[in-house]
């Protein structure tokens, strides 16, 4: 399984390599969106200039690479990258079954040592966003499995999950009532606002906000944050969110044309 | 007609309207027509929970009195644990938690010699509620022990340096264990408010460290309280058919309720965690009406704290 996505060049060169998998069904998409991501939102009244770093990192994202899970996808964001296995609706066993609605479960396996307790957390978190989005109530007394494993944490790892969730769900078929993707925003000693934080950028940041947003109204359905902020930052964070999630969502539409698009 | 469709139409007919629930005449009015709606619609309550609740909510009220930002009685009780270094226990309505500090010795961190450390955990036994079954944490214990570990951190409510006792050799490790007696919903902010009480009570013991045996003398007749730097309060709202927000949800609320959300705030203002894990989504303006009424509620926290420390003093 390729974990390398480099620069554009390759891309180019592997080209009629790409479109080739695409139509054996396995869809890949390069964001290279780093230039059109800056937010349009600073260049409003306020004057401190923002630099390059609130540009949200290059992503990509390939789908369908496995052959077990009813759906998977691999999202990368910069350094980072998660890959994402969906296996649903399934059986349920009878002690966790829900008499109107699927059981969503999220297993996520950190890169090195056992799960913990600060992956439990994690993973009711993303449940809890996975929940509100699928339509559980069209699969009564089935369960949908999510399950993550994080290929390599380079900052804003939560994001990635949740952007990875979202298209393995996606490609698992599962009805959903909308997309959902996830956003990280830092902000360091003097209040500057940065977009998808590096993992250098994280631990220097005196605050860590990460967001999941749904794509038809951009409302905030899951948050947590790390460090002290006030709530003045706090909306400032939330609507830079807002802005750069439109470029995600642009980036899963254009990435699940290309996939079923005849070429 | 059956006959629930009958009550229904009693209530519809009968139903005085808006006036009722006025909110200066709110206790005994509102008290009284909510008693009654729980007397008719008993049927529903267990039937159908979140039509019951829907009766309720579109006047404004809850089936326990309480109006929809209005928290429960909540009592503090400092000291109680004798054995412990700190304790506190904490009752918001039904919900019961109970924090107990433990100092011991501990060699400090490589990476950090000149800090000590604050060890959290919380346990949910199968005393508090059925849904608690023996056996290692659940997940629910587990989230609320990962949301307290990362307030105690976020708030930097102590200096962990103020634990240090001799750099790269001894600290002091502060073992917090909150119990949960009671679960009635809403449980993080009585954790969050016992380990604030409970902190607030530790007192540690000089301890010396003498040249000729390399050894600490801990001397039991000195002690010291520490040095609390913020007071974070937390504030739990659950989130209602996608729009409705209320305060402070019971169990059954919970239950029902279609999203959560956890405002933690300290005194100047400063956020210290906004814990929203999934449910339905929220708008920026509904979050503004959440921070204000976290504003209000750490005022009421601190009042409480203080009156109860002061009543402490005397020693």
């Amino acid at each position: 399984m390729r974990t390398q996505y480099a620069a554009n060049t390759q891309a180019r060169a592997f080209g009629r390599k790409r479109w080739s998998l695409l139509h054996v069904g396995s869809g890949v998409m390069e964001g290279a969106m780093r230039s059109d991501a800056k937010i349009r939102g600073e260049s409003g009244t306020e004057s401190s200039p923002r630099g390059p770093g609130c540009s949200l990192r290059h992503f990509a994202c390939e789908q369908n690479l496995l052959s077990r899970p009813d759906g998977s996808a691999s999202f990368l964001q910069g350094d980072t990258s998660v890959l994402a296995g969906v296996y649903g609706p399934a059986e349920v066993k009878v002690s966790k079954e829900i008499f109107n609605k699927a059981t969503l479960e999220v297993i996520l396996r950190p890169k090195i040592g056992l799960p913990g307790v600060a992956e439990k957390s994690r993973e009711r978190l993303i449940r809890n966003t996975c929940e509100a989005v699928v339509l559980g109530t069209l699969h009564p007394r089935t369960s949908i499995t999510v399950v993550l494993q994080v290929i390599s944490d380079a900052g804003s790892l939560l994001a990635c999950c949740l952007n990875a969730a979202c298209m393995a769900l996606v490609d698992a078929g599962v009805p959903m009532r909308s997309l959902f993707c996830g956003v990280t925003c830092a902000l360091d000693s003097d209040g500057t606002l940065m977009l998808d934080p590096t993992a250098k950028q994280e631990k220097e940041a005196r605050a860590v906000l990460t967001f999941a947003l749904d794509s038809v109204e951009r409302k905030l359905l899951m948050s947590t944050t790390k460090g002290l902020y006030s709530d003045a930052e706090l909306q400032q964070c939330l609507a830079a969110a807002q802005a750069a999630s439109q470029h995600v969502f642009r980036f899963y539409r254009e990435s699940l044309q290309r996939r079923y698009s005849k070429s | 007609m059956s006959v629930l469709e009958q009550v229904a139409l009693y209530l519809e007919t009968a139903s005085p309207g808006p006036g009722l629930c006025r909110r200066r005449e709110k206790d005994a009015e509102t008290w009284e027509y909510c008693s009654i709606l729980n007397t008719r619609l008993f049927a529903t309550r267990t039937v159908e929970p979140l039509e019951y609740y829907r009766r309720f909510l579109k006047e404004n009220c809850r089936p326990d009195g309480r109006e929809l930002g209005e928290f429960r009685t909540t009592t503090v009780n400092i000291g109680s644990i004798s054995t412990a270094d700190g304790s506190a226990l904490v009752k918001l309505g039904n919900t019961t938690v109970i924090c107990g500090i433990k100092a011991e010795f501990a060699a400090p961190p490589t990476d950090a010699p000149d800090k000590g450390y604050v060890v959290p955990n919380v346990d949910l036994p199968p005393l508090c509620s059925s849904r608690f079954r023996s056996g290692p944490p659940g997940e629910e214990a587990q989230v609320a022990s990962q949301f307290i570990a990362d307030v105690i951190e976020n708030s930097q409510i102590i200096q962990k340096e103020d634990l240090c006792i001799s750099p790269g050799k001894l600290a002091w490790v502060l073992y917090c264990d909150l119990i949960c007696l009671d679960y009635d919903g809403n449980i993080l902010d009585a954790c969050t408010f016992a380990l604030l009480a409970a902190l607030k009570n530790v007192q540690l013991p000089e301890v010396t460290i003498s040249e000729e045996t390399a050894l600490a003398e801990v001397n039991l007749k000195k002690k010291s309280f520490l040095n609390i730097r913020t007071h974070p309060v937390a504030t739990s709202f659950a989130v209602f058919d996608d729009t409705l927000l209320i305060v402070d949800p019971t169990g059954e609320e919970e239950h029902l309720a279609t999203g959560t959300l956890t405002v933690v705030m300290d005194e100047e203002g400063k956020l210290c965690c906004l814990h929203k894990p999934g449910g339905s989504g929220l708008t920026g303006a509904k979050l503004q009406d959440c921070m204000s009424r976290a504003v209000t509620r750490h005022k009421e926290v601190k009042k409480l704290m203080d009156e109860v420390v002061k009543s402490m003093k005397p020693k």
